[in-house]
């Protein structure tokens, strides 16, 4: 059993022969952008549902998980509802199809709940059922209101239709109310009226007894039901008198009324309701069985619906998770469903092997699917982490994939692996982010990237097209980045010495004088420096002694003169001094201003104060 | 090469002649070394290229400009398939050629794409049509390579070979011979690793077989620590009736894809209870096959979606 293939999206790539590539993606695109509200709404509850803290008392547990249930289903009704609007607005027939989906996903999801999040009792278990086919056969209420709002509503064609309606529904009130309306205008079956009103008032109902008390009044009543019936009491009245049929249950007569039922499991429960009231779950299957067989008959096979509701009153959950698998074309339903059945302990009881599985097998379906799309991955990400065994690895394996086309997204990606220490993601995501900025030319961005990765190889290269970039330009480009580098700075030495240099430039700037000549000398002889920069170090000294003031010391003009020697006499290897007359020159220029700052500064420092 | 613009839409960026040959296959490598792709050809070369940033015009135009960084030319016969190893091995690439020879190139500096060296050849005695490197970075799993033949004489060799680095030797050894594949392969395809302690591998033969290998305690032999793997056949699906030219799997490794020469795509796909099945039909430009929906709860193509939709708010009618 598969997933069915709603829709298929298919966009053609031409290119310039006649062959194209197709790209298709699946349907799933398109219930995501319109039941994203029910995604992003389920999302919350199935959250809450995890991380909740389990009742400890049996009752207290039941009520939470059946509250979460009608939570569920309040989303599913309030996407239909904005569906239904939608629709009427601009009939599209997506729309449409999609309110039936919901409606159908409402109706299967009410039913699990009363059988087996709530478990309702026999008993409860009726009253339960009689809401749940209330809420789901809609017709009547048009019906109904036709025919109240008519200036005579006992003469109204429907008039008995919207009476037997609510008999089979079990809405006694209502069905008195308006037979009253009948009594009124037809004065001649009044004591037909009277009998039959009391009959249908005496009908033992609700909750409020032990069963046995329960099946005792109901034995006196319909005893009570088939006198009347057979003294002949409703024979002048044929409506009256198939009222009082289905009121004893009799089979033929509810079916008769199978159009305004439409549905077999309507029919299921009015009988239940006049035959056996007090029904047990586990009886549930056998009714449920004869009732399709009686109402659907020689000319129509099950539908899809059908079965699974099959499935459900013979309390086979995994063939109810199965055909909804097949059935409906996405994953949600299933994975909350069973996710929910499962909180209830329903799975393990059902089969230990593979109980759990399920569950995390179908979250893990619906989770990779809500990455496809391009803002509801976040969801995916919390239903991964609540899938023990696989989830996290399927996480590392989308969340590399989720396009970073821009920085935003590439931060929140980033979080989400920094949070869940998913060490490999952080570092890969960075270093393609570093990339990119780097392919572009855009080395801060880039500088950052590989800081955040801790990636000193990466760093160390991009160090090196700044300081590239700065021989050749004069300047610095993404200065405010590389002035608050902080600790980070440490990372990799060219970075270190990026940073250093910078600051040695800035420190110039504030006219810091001996300070920037400190750090300078500092770089070199630290070997903080790569040697390649050297000379151009030494030529950052030029401006500094050739200022009026003094500002290398004696000692750190010796210092400096030795490096230049250093370099020039090739132990450095690096420049080719014969060649280049520009560097010539610039050693000789060098030579030269060191030797007259020396001068100056031997005559300083000898100098006594105040001389 | 097509690139997605910011609205959704494909654009073709580059389209350019360079091989002497037929271009067989092309393949991308990690972004995490840049926007590089290689190509393998007829004309016995295999290439890498680089995107190049261009000027902003072209930007605006819409073009984006390919370099090509190095050309392989070691091969004396077709090369038949390139691809490039998984990126905890650094930037490497894998290439195989009609003469049956596999060779591994690695860049060591990754910064340097015009630098690549041969680091492996291996000689798999029948002339090769595909690679495919197991993706797992396990730390309990050697770098691993699987070869397919297509090798058209009648014979019974397999053709599925299993090639293993051994951290001894530093050299790829022969691990494991697919015995029961003994059609010509025209595709092959590990499944990524979800951590498990098996490997899946996908073949596309004259139909779609799905193995699994399951690593056995290696064995302390002379050479040292090959692995031995019992292999089991998970799957096996001749629906294209017609040959399987290629296979390819989804991010976690869940779907498998099938082409053939029937001009459909298929999708296969393990329940959970691990029974692979056919999960959808596809023709060449997409569309559904039809009878391949499953029946859905309105058992409705688009078309007919009134019809059903009443039927199914209405429930089972008398009139259905």
């Amino acid at each position: 059993h598969g997933i069915l293939w709603g829709l298929i999206y298919c966009e053609r790539l031409e290119s310039t022969g006649a062959a194209c590539v197709f790209v298709v993606r699946r349907d799933q695109d398109i219930y995501m952008e319109t039941l994203r509200k029910l995604f992003n709404e389920s999302h919350g509850i199935f959250v809450g549902l995890q991380r909740c803290e389990e009742e400890r008392a049996a009752r207290a547990r039941n009520a939470q998980l059946v509250q979460v249930s009608k939570n569920y289903r309040s989303v599913i009704r309030a996407c239909m509802e904005d569906m239904h609007q939608a629709a009427s607005k601009s009939p599209f027939v997506l729309s449409v199809l999609f309110v039936s989906i919901l409606s159908a996903m409402e109706l299967i999801w009410n039913l699990c709940e009363i059988l087996f999040v709530e478990a309702a009792p026999a008993g409860p278990l009726l009253l339960r059922l009689l809401d749940w086919v209330q809420l789901h056969i809609c017709d009547v209420d048009n019906m109904v209101r036709e025919v109240l709002s008519s200036e005579n509503p006992s003469k109204h064609k429907l008039f008995w239709n919207v009476v037997d309606i609510f008999v089979l529904q079990g809405r006694m009130d209502e069905a008195r109310h308006l037979l009253s309306k009948e009594a009124i205008a037809n004065p001649t079956s009044m004591k037909m009226y009277k009998i039959l009103d009391d009959l249908m008032k005496k009908m033992p109902l609700g909750n409020t007894q032990t069963l046995t008390e329960m099946e005792l009044k109901w034995q006196h009543w319909h005893e009570e039901c088939q006198r009347y019936l057979q003294d002949g009491t409703f024979a002048s009245n044929s409506h009256m008198e198939s009222i009082c049929k289905i009121l004893l249950g009799d089979e033929n007569a509810i079916l008769e009324k199978k159009e305004l039922m439409t549905t077999w499991y309507h029919f299921l429960v009015t009988r239940l309701l006049y035959s056996h009231p007090t029904v047990k779950p586990m009886e549930l299957r056998f009714y449920a069985q004869s009732s399709m067989d009686m109402f659907l008959g020689e000319e129509s096979s099950p539908e899809p619906l059908d079965t699974i509701l099959m499935a459900a009153f013979e309390f086979e959950l995994h063939q109810v998770i199965k055909e909804c698998s097949v059935a409906l074309s996405n994953w949600w339903f299933v994975a909350h469903l069973t996710d929910l059945l499962d909180h209830c302990k329903l799975l393990q009881s059902h089969n230990l092997y593979f109980g759990s599985n399920m569950r995390e097998f179908l979250l893990l379906e619906y989770a990779s699917g809500l990455f496809s799309h391009h803002s509801l991955w976040q969801l995916g990400v919390d239903y991964f982490d609540h899938c023990p065994e696989y989830g996290r690895v399927y996480l590392e394996l989308h969340i590399e994939r989720i396009p970073l086309n821009t920085e935003q997204k590439a931060l929140k990606v980033l979080r989400i692996c920094e949070q869940r220490q998913m060490h490999e993601q952080v570092r890969s995501i960075c270093k393609i982010m570093a990339m990119k900025a780097l392919r572009n030319n855009r080395l801060g961005s880039a500088l950052s990237w590989s800081i955040r990765a801790k990636d000193a190889a990466f760093a160390t290269l991009i160090s090196d097209r700044f300081l590239k970039d700065y021989c050749e330009r004069g300047c610095f480009s993404d200065l405010d980045l590389i002035d608050n580098l902080g600790p980070s700075m440490l990372l990799s030495d060219r970075l270190t010495f990026l940073g250093k240099y910078r600051e040695f430039h800035r420190l110039y700037g504030e006219k810091r004088f001996s300070e920037a000549a400190r750090l300078l000398l500092m770089l070199m002889t630290a070997h903080i420096a790569p040697c390649s920069f050297w000379m151009t170090l030494l030529t950052d000294a030029l401006p500094l002694l050739e200022q009026k003031e003094v500002i290398f010391s004696a000692e750190q003009t010796y210092e400096l003169m030795r490096c230049l020697e250093d370099l020039t006499a090739g132990k450095l290897d690096r420049q080719k001094f014969q060649d280049d007359d520009v560097e010539t020159m610039k050693v000789e220029m060098l030579r030269l201003a060191l030797a007259r700052n020396l001068a100056r500064v031997i005559v300083k420092e000898g100098t006594l104060e105040g001389s | 090469v097509w690139d997605k613009s910011e609205n959704g839409d494909w654009h073709c960026t580059a389209s350019w002649k360079t091989h002497s040959g037929s271009v067989w296959r092309v393949t991308w490598a990690h972004p995490e070394f840049g926007q590089v792709l290689a190509s393998c050809s007829f004309d016995r070369t295999a290439a890498v290229w680089e995107e190049i940033v261009g000027e902003s015009n072209d930007k605006l135009r819409g073009q984006s400009h390919w370099v090509k960084r190095t050309t392989l030319v070691d091969s004396r016969t077709s090369v038949t398939d390139v691809k490039f190893a998984p990126k905890h091995m650094g930037l490497m690439l894998a290439t195989c050629s009609a003469d049956g020879v596999v060779r591994i190139y690695e860049a060591p500096d990754v910064m340097n794409l015009s630098q690549w060296s041969l680091q492996h050849e291996i000689s798999c005695k029948l002339s090769c049509s595909c690679i495919s490197w197991n993706p797992s970075s396990s730390r309990a799993h050697s770098p691993m390579i699987a070869v397919g033949s297509d090798d058209n004489s009648p014979n019974i060799l397999a053709k599925v070979q299993i090639y293993e680095y051994n951290e001894n030797t530093r050299k790829y050894a022969k691990a494991e011979a697919l015995m029961t594949v003994t059609d010509p392969v025209h595709d092959i395809a590990f499944a990524p690793n979800l951590g498990r302690s098996f490997h899946i591998l996908a073949v596309a033969t004259k139909d779609v077989r799905i193995f699994t290998l399951k690593p056995l305690r290696k064995e302390l032999t002379s050479s040292g620590g090959l692995t031995k793997f019992e292999i089991h056949i998970v799957a096996q699906f001749d629906n294209h009736n017609s040959q399987v030219w290629r296979v390819s799997w989804n991010i976690t490794g869940t779907v498998l894809a099938s082409s053939g020469d029937d001009g459909c795509v298929r999708l296969w796909k393990a329940n959970y209870m691990d029974n692979w099945k056919c999960t959808g039909i596809l023709k060449g430009n997409g569309s559904p096959v039809n009878g391949s929906s499953q029946q859905g709860i309105f058992n409705a193509s688009l078309g007919s979606a009134n019809a059903s939709l009443q039927n199914s708010l209405n429930g089972s009618s008398a009139s259905r």
